[in-house]
C-alpha cells in the first residue's frame, strides 16, 4: 500500500488531537474542570464525546476483520456494544449521575461506606482498563505496520505518548472536545470510503457471494504467507504450493490436502483456484489467544453467541471510560438524554463496519488466511479502487483508525489514572494525576510489546466479560436493592469478576485443550454473571446486620429528581 | 427540569441536612426528615422507575433473545446479515426514547405529588 498519503493523514490526526486538546487546556483551570469538566457538558457535546470514546479500534478495524473471517455471527459485537448502552440507560444512567461520585470506586464507597469495597472496585477498574487498553495499542501498531512496514511496537508507542501528553496536560475537559471531534472524524473516515467502495462494487456488476458461507475466492488468487500459519481444513483442499507445507517442500506442486490441520511455513506461496472456499488460518502460537476463532465456536456456536450477547449487553455499564463520562452530565435527566443520543450516534456508526466486512469477503478473502483480517478496512480502498483515489481514501481510513485508538485510549487512561491517583498514589492533586497517567499507560504498553498478536475485537470481548461479572451486579444491586451489604458486594465482585478473570487468563494461556470445558472458559459471561449476582445477593442476605446505616438516604439521593434535592438548600429566604 | 443555577453545583456526599425550610408541604418534609412515610414516598418512586426499566428490558430480551435460535434454524445467512447489520439499531433507539419519556414522566408525577402542585 502506498504510504505517501497515509502517513501525512495519520500525522494530521495526531497534530489535530494535540491542538484540540491544547484548546481545552486553556479553559481547564480547577481540579473539578480537570476530572469532570465541571459538569457543564451539554447532552449533544457529551454524546458525541461518549461515542467518540466508545468507538474503539475494535469497532473501527476489528468488527470488519471478524466478519471477514467468521461471517455474520460476529455482527453480534456491534449490536451488543450498542444494546449495552440501552441496558446502561435503563438501570444505571440517571442514578449514577445523581450519586455524585467521580469514579466507580467513588460510587462503591458512597453506596456502601466501605473503604475495602472501594479498593476492590478500584482494582477491577484498573484491571478492566488495562485489558481494554492493550488491543488499542496493538491496533495502532498493526495500522502503522500495514501502512509503512514500520515495526509492530512503533504505532503503540506513538499512541501512548500522544494520549499520555493530552490527558496529563488537559484532563477531562480537553478530552471532551477531543472525543467529540474524533467521533465525527471516525464517522467520516468510514462513511466516505464506504460510499466509494459500494460504487466500485456496483461497477463490478454487484456480485453477491459476499453473504455466502463460507467465503470463497472469486478468481484464482496467489497468497504469500508472511508468518508461518496453521491451516485448519474442514474439507479437503486442492492448492498449488511453492514452499513448505507440513515440513515438506514443494515447487509449484499441486497438492490435495486432507481435512485437518496443516502447518504452512513462512514465505510459502499458495495459489487457490477460483471458487475454492477460504480456509481458516491462525498464526501457530497466537491461536490460543482467540476464543472466537477456536474450535469452541464450531462446536458450541449457540453457547458462544449467547455468551457474547450477555457479556456485551451487561458489560458496557462497567467499562471505566464509559462510566466516568456520566459524571460530566449536568444532572440525571441530561444523563438519560445523553445516553439516547449515544445510542443513535453509535448505531449510525455501526451500519458501516458490516459493509467493509462483506466487501472484504469478496475482494480480500485471503486476509482470513494470513491472520491479518484486522487490516481489511485499511486495505480495501487500495484493493478495490486503486490509483490516487484509492490511496487518498486509504489515507482517510488510516487517519480515522488512529483517531479510534487515540480517543478510546485517552478515555481509558483518564479513568485508570483517576483511580491510581485517588486510591494508590499517596496524596491527591493534579501533579499526582499526571504521575498516575504515566503509570496507567506504561503497563499496557509494556504488555503490548511483550505479548502481541491478540485479535483486537476478541481482547475487547474479554474485558466486557470481566466487567459484566463484577461491576454490573455492583451497579444494578447497588442502585435498586436496599439490602446490599459491603461483604456481599465484595464477595460478588471477587467471585463473579474473579472467575471471569481466571477463565480469561486460562484461555489466553491455552490451558484447556478443547471441548466443553474450553467453551465454558472462553465464554465465561454466561455462568460468571449469574454467579456474581447470586453471590452478591446471598452473602448480603446472610449479613443483614452489615447494611450501611445511611442506605435509605443514599438511595433517595440516587433516585430523587434534582429539583427536589436542590431547592431544599436554596429556599432559605 | 432543574434550573441552570443548579447545574454548576458539585454534590458532596455528607450526612443529610437537618435544617429545612419552613412552610413546605408535608411530603417534602417527610422525605427530608427520612421518616418512615418519607421512605415510602421514595420507595414508590423507585418502584415505578424500576417497573419502567424492567418493561423496556423485557422488550429488549424478547427482541434479541430468540434471534440466535432463529439464525441457527434458518439456512440462509442473508437474514442474519440484514437483521444484525442494519435492522436492530433503530428499534434500540426507539426503545430508549420510550423509556426516557416514561422515566421523566414518572419523575414529574412524583414532583407534583410531593409538592402538591
Amino acid at each position: 500500500m502506498n504510504s505517501s498519503y497515509a502517513v501525512p493523514a495519520v500525522a494530521l490526526v495526531v497534530v489535530a488531537t494535540v491542538l484540540v486538546g491544547a484548546f481545552g487546556l486553556r479553559v481547564s483551570r480547577t481540579t473539578s474542570d480537570f476530572y469532570v469538566a465541571s459538569r457543564t457538558v451539554g447532552p449533544r457535546l457529551n454524546a458525541a464525546a461518549i461515542s467518540g470514546e466508545y468507538l474503539s479500534a475494535a469497532s473501527f478495524l476489528g468488527i470488519a476483520g471478524l466478519v471477514l473471517v467468521q461471517g455474520p455471527d460476529m455482527l453480534w459485537y456491534p449490536v451488543g456494544y450498542t444494546a449495552g448502552y440501552l441496558v446502561l440507560l435503563l438501570f444505571v444512567a440517571a442514578p449514577l449521575r445523581r450519586s455524585g461520585a467521580y469514579t466507580l470506586p467513588d460510587f462503591a464507597e458512597a453506596r456502601l461506606a466501605s473503604p475495602a469495597v472501594r479498593r476492590l472496585a478500584g482494582a477491577f477498574v484498573v484491571g478492566v482498563g488495562w485489558l481494554y487498553l492493550l488491543p488499542q495499542l496493538q491496533g495502532a501498531g498493526l495500522t502503522l505496520t500495514v501502512l509503512t512496514g514500520a515495526p509492530d511496537w512503533l504505532g503503540g508507542i506513538i499512541v501512548a505518548v500522544v494520549v499520555t501528553a493530552t490527558v496529563a496536560a488537559g484532563g477531562m475537559r480537553s478530552i471532551t472536545f477531543v472525543q467529540a471531534f474524533q467521533y465525527w472524524l471516525k464517522l467520516t473516515a468510514l462513511l466516505v470510503p464506504a460510499l466509494f467502495l459500494v460504487l466500485a462494487w456496483q461497477g463490478d456488476g454487484a456480485p453477491r457471494p459476499a453473504f455466502d458461507e463460507p467465503a470463497a475466492f472469486r478468481e484464482q488468487r496467489s497468497v504469500r504467507v508472511g508468518d508461518s500459519i496453521d491451516l485448519r481444513l474442514e474439507r479437503p483442499l486442492t492448492v498449488t504450493v511453492t514452499g513448505t507445507v507440513d515440513g515438506r517442500s514443494h515447487d509449484a506442486a499441486r497438492l490435495r490436502l486432507a481435512a485437518g490441520t496443516h502447518h504452512v511455513a513462512r514465505g510459502t506461496r499458495l495459489v487457490f483456484d477460483r471458487g475454492t472456499a477460504v480456509p481458516a488460518g491462525a498464526r501457530g502460537t497466537d491461536d490460543a489467544l482467540s476464543p472466537s476463532r477456536a474450535e469452541s465456536r464450531s462446536k458450541r456456536p449457540l453457547y458462544a453467541t449467547y455468551g457474547l450477547i450477555l457479556a456485551t449487553f451487561l458489560g458496557t455499564m462497567g467499562l471505566p471510560h464509559v462510566v466516568v463520562r456520566f459524571y460530566t452530565s449536568p444532572h440525571g435527566v441530561a444523563a438519560r438524554r445523553t445516553t439516547v443520543a449515544v445510542l443513535a450516534l453509535a448505531g449510525a456508526f455501526y451500519l458501516l463496519p458490516p459493509v467493509y466486512g462483506a466487501l472484504g469477503r469478496l475482494y480480500a478473502p485471503e486476509l482470513a488466511l494470513t491472520g491479518d483480517a484486522d487490516a481489511a478496512v485499511l486495505l480495501l480502498p487500495d484493493r478495490m479502487i486503486g490509483g490516487v483515489g484509492g490511496d487518498l481514501l486509504g489515507a482517510l481510513v488510516a487517519g480515522g483508525a488512529f483517531a479510534a485508538f487515540l480517543s478510546t485510549a485517552s478515555g481509558l487512561t483518564m479513568a485508570v489514572a483517576g483511580v491510581l491517583t485517588q486510591d494508590v498514589l499517596p496524596s491527591r492533586g493534579v501533579r499526582h494525576f499526571r504521575l498516575g497517567t504515566l503509570l496507567a499507560m506504561a503497563v499496557p504498553l509494556a504488555a503490548s510489546v511483550a505479548v502481541g498478536g491478540l485479535p483486537v475485537a476478541d481482547a475487547v470481548g474479554l474485558a466486557f466479560a470481566v466487567s459484566a461479572s463484577s461491576f454490573c451486579p455492583l451497579l444494578v444491586l447497588g442502585i435498586w436493592w436496599r439490602r446490599l451489604t459491603p461483604p456481599g458486594a465484595a464477595a460478588g465482585m471477587l467471585v463473579g469478576g474473579g472467575c471471569a478473570l481466571l477463565a480469561v487468563a486460562a484461555t489466553m494461556a491455552g490451558l484447556p485443550g478443547d471441548g466443553a470445558l474450553h467453551a465454558l472458559l472462553a465464554w465465561p459471561a454466561l455462568w460468571s454473571v449469574p454467579l456474581g449476582f447470586l453471590t452478591m445477593t446471598l452473602v448480603s442476605l446472610a449479613t443483614p446486620g452489615r447494611v450501611p446505616t445511611g442506605t435509605a438516604a443514599i438511595l433517595a439521593r440516587f433516585h430523587l429528581p434534582e429539583e427536589l434535592r436542590n431547592e431544599r438548600a436554596e429556599v432559605t429566604p | 427540569m432543574p434550573q441552570d443555577s443548579a447545574e454548576r453545583r458539585v454534590v458532596v456526599t455528607g450526612p443529610p441536612r437537618r435544617a429545612r425550610a419552613l412552610g413546605h408541604y408535608r411530603p417534602r418534609t417527610e422525605i427530608d426528615e427520612q421518616t418512615t412515610l418519607g421512605h415510602t414516598y421514595v420507595r414508590s418512586l423507585m418502584r415505578s422507575q424500576l417497573r419502567a426499566a424492567l418493561t423496556a428490558f423485557a422488550v429488549l430480551v424478547l427482541l434479541v433473545g430468540p434471534l440466535p435460535l432463529a439464525f441457527a434454524a434458518a439456512a440462509d445467512g442473508r437474514l442474519e446479515w440484514a437483521v444484525l447489520g442494519f435492522g436492530l439499531y433503530a428499534p434500540l433507539v426507539l426503545l430508549a426514547r420510550w423509556y426516557v419519556r416514561r422515566a421523566e414522566r414518572n419523575e414529574r408525577d412524583f414532583v407534583r405529588l410531593v409538592e402538591d402542585r
